[in-house]
């Protein structure tokens, strides 16, 4: 036991405590350029990425999450991925490459991953929407 | 405040008592027979097994010793009621169950096997608090009906269900009664026949006992079918060598749970009133599930629902600051469902996603209680901050279910819009 008592025991590992405890890109983007707000039928959580975009690349990707740990460590993840990128880049963003960076997720929670990466993509969605109505106005 | 570890987990289960693991340790290597042999080993461990169970039988004021079958858990407890029942009597009484629809799985689950082996269920179902209306059993009832089940205390929102009433329409219509009483073992007193129960089920690690031992109280008039096959032991009802030691130790909890019944009671119903109002005082848009505290909630546990943040955010960052909970939260679940005690009360989704249990001990004190509404109410700030509803309620899109503003949709209703894709 003497061993047992100094070992932290947490329900995630390192990563996705870490990411959880100290969300990265945490907020809101102000004046936004795309937002997308997604639910999990599965289970009720609901997660939100904000973006700004700027000749054609992610310069700043913001999160908001009601969900449990690792929807939120997926999100700071997925936030903190995918700042820099190409929007086609963006547009070929999986999450596994989310699951990857966080060093894995317990299979149950595979799917707030998934979320990340949808929240994303309709915040692209969100983001071409606009800016298609800009271009036909 | 520092930091500090606060156990608020006592519903999962609690410490050995130093008196039963005292009682215990000479079992493993001293006084190591099996109960079955007919030497000094075996009848020794014999006697000290009989006073276990005299002390167990004590405490809920059962007939005789004899009428106990000692299982490995409250788990095994309830199936061997459910299954061993329904094994033998199904010919003479009929295929038919009564429950409540707030049972524990283990009685839940039981039944829903049987059901694939041509039994029938009716579940009966609760009000908001999760109370069951006796008439309700009645209106059940049918002629086919062998068994009523029914918990003393409901393990996830801690509503004390009316049993004597219950038991008053059993034993008018001359059918047996089930109640699950494992909830509420050590922090109610129990007394099978003044409750009228033919068979009561209990686990005496939820009041300082060990693990690995469970109570099925068994009254004469109900026949049970062992389901573990075997030898005889415990009148051939439940085959295997006895778990001694924690047998023994159980019997001790169980003595010094009737001995320090009304002390730890009034401790912790005092506890349980100061977190009530501390919680309530110092966080917002947050709902009581079950019963006010008081004669209709067991005295030991709070179930709450703080809106706009999901319940294993909660768990997560209370563990961070020592403080250990559980919930009932679908993100906590291995299969994704909110509580079906939660369904059961009609519980919005999204207050049952924010859900929380707090269950208190002997050993919990004031300024433990203290530090968790303190540190519960920052965890609360700091994950309505990271969620993208308490903005939205903030803005006045969504609205909240506890206190409608009367602005915006509800949060259940945004939840469904933007998750109309496919369940992953």
């Amino acid at each position: 036991m003497k061993e047992k008592e100094t070992k932290e025991y947490t329900l995630y590992n390192d990563t996705v405590m870490d990411h959880f405890l100290n969300p990265r890109n945490m907020g809101d983007v102000q004046e936004a350029d795309g937002v997308g707000e997604v639910g999990a039928a599965a289970c009720g959580d609901i997660m939100k990425i904000s973006l700004k975009i700027r000749d054609g690349k992610i310069e700043d990707a913001r999160f908001k999450t009601f969900g449990c740990g690792s929807a939120i460590a997926s999100s700071s993840m997925a936030t903190e991925l995918i700042k820099g990128r190409t929007l086609e880049e963006a547009k070929n963003f999986s999450n596994q490459e989310v699951v990857d960076a966080l060093g894995g997720l317990p299979p149950v929670k595979i799917h707030c991953s998934v979320l990340a990466e949808e929240a994303l993509k309709a915040a692209i969605e969100d983001y071409e929407a606009k800016q298609a109505k800009t271009i036909a106005a | 405040m520092d930091k500090r570890f606060v156990y608020l987990d006592h519903q999962a289960t609690t410490p050995v008592l130093e008196e039963a693991l005292q009682a215990m340790l000479p079992y493993f290597r001293e006084a190591y027979g099996s109960p079955s042999s007919l030497h000094r080993y075996g009848l020794q461990v014999r006697e000290g097994l009989k006073e276990a169970r005299q002390q167990l039988a004590q405490m809920i004021n059962a007939e005789s010793e004899e009428d106990l079958i000692l299982t490995s858990n409250g788990t095994e407890a309830a199936n061997l009621a459910i299954k061993g029942f329904a094994e033998a009597n199904q010919r003479s009484k009929g295929n038919h169950f009564v429950v409540s629809a707030t049972e524990h799985p283990s009685v839940l689950n039981s039944i829903e096997f049987l059901t694939k082996h041509g039994f029938e269920v009716t579940q009966v179902p609760v009000d908001l608090v999760g109370r069951v209306n006796p008439e309700d059993v009645r209106q059940a009832i049918t002629p086919k009906t062998c068994l009523v089940a029914v918990h003393l205390v409901n393990h996830d929102i801690g509503t004390i269900q009316p049993i004597k009433e219950i038991s008053a329409i059993t034993a008018e219509k001359g059918i047996a009664f089930f109640v699950d009483a494992v909830a509420a073992a050590g922090w109610l007193p129990i007394d099978v026949r003044d409750l009228g129960a033919q068979l009561l089920s209990f686990s005496p690690h939820r009041f300082y006992g060990p693990k690995g031992v469970g109570v099925l109280y068994r009254n004469r008039k109900a026949r049970v079918t062992s389901h573990i096959h075997g030898g005889v032991q415990e009148g051939g009802r439940r085959a295997g060598t006895e778990n001694v030691p924690a047998i023994i130790g159980a019997g001790v909890a169980a003595e010094i749970a009737v001995r320090d019944m009304a002390k730890r009671i009034e401790h912790v119903s005092a506890l349980q009133k100061r977190l009530y109002a501390g919680l309530w005082k110092n966080i917002d848009f947050i709902k009581l599930n079950g019963p006010e505290p008081g004669p209709l909630r067991i005295c030991n546990q709070l179930n709450l629902s703080t809106e706009f943040i999901e319940g294993e955010g909660q768990l997560l960052l209370l563990d961070i600051n020592g403080i250990a909970v559980a919930s009932g939260s679908s993100c906590v679940s291995k299969s994704l469902k909110v509580s079906h005690v939660l369904s059961a009360i009609k519980l919005d989704h999204a207050l049952a996603q924010g859900n929380i249990i707090m269950s208190l001990g002997k050993d919990n004190t004031v300024e433990d209680v203290d530090y968790v509404v303190d540190a519960f109410a920052k965890i609360v700030k700091k994950l309505r901050n990271m969620s993208p509803m308490w903005k939205e309620f903030e803005d006045g899109e969504i609205d909240s279910v506890i206190a409608p503003t009367g602005r915006g949709k509800s949060f259940t209703q945004h939840a469904a819009d933007i998750s109309g894709k496919p369940a992953h």
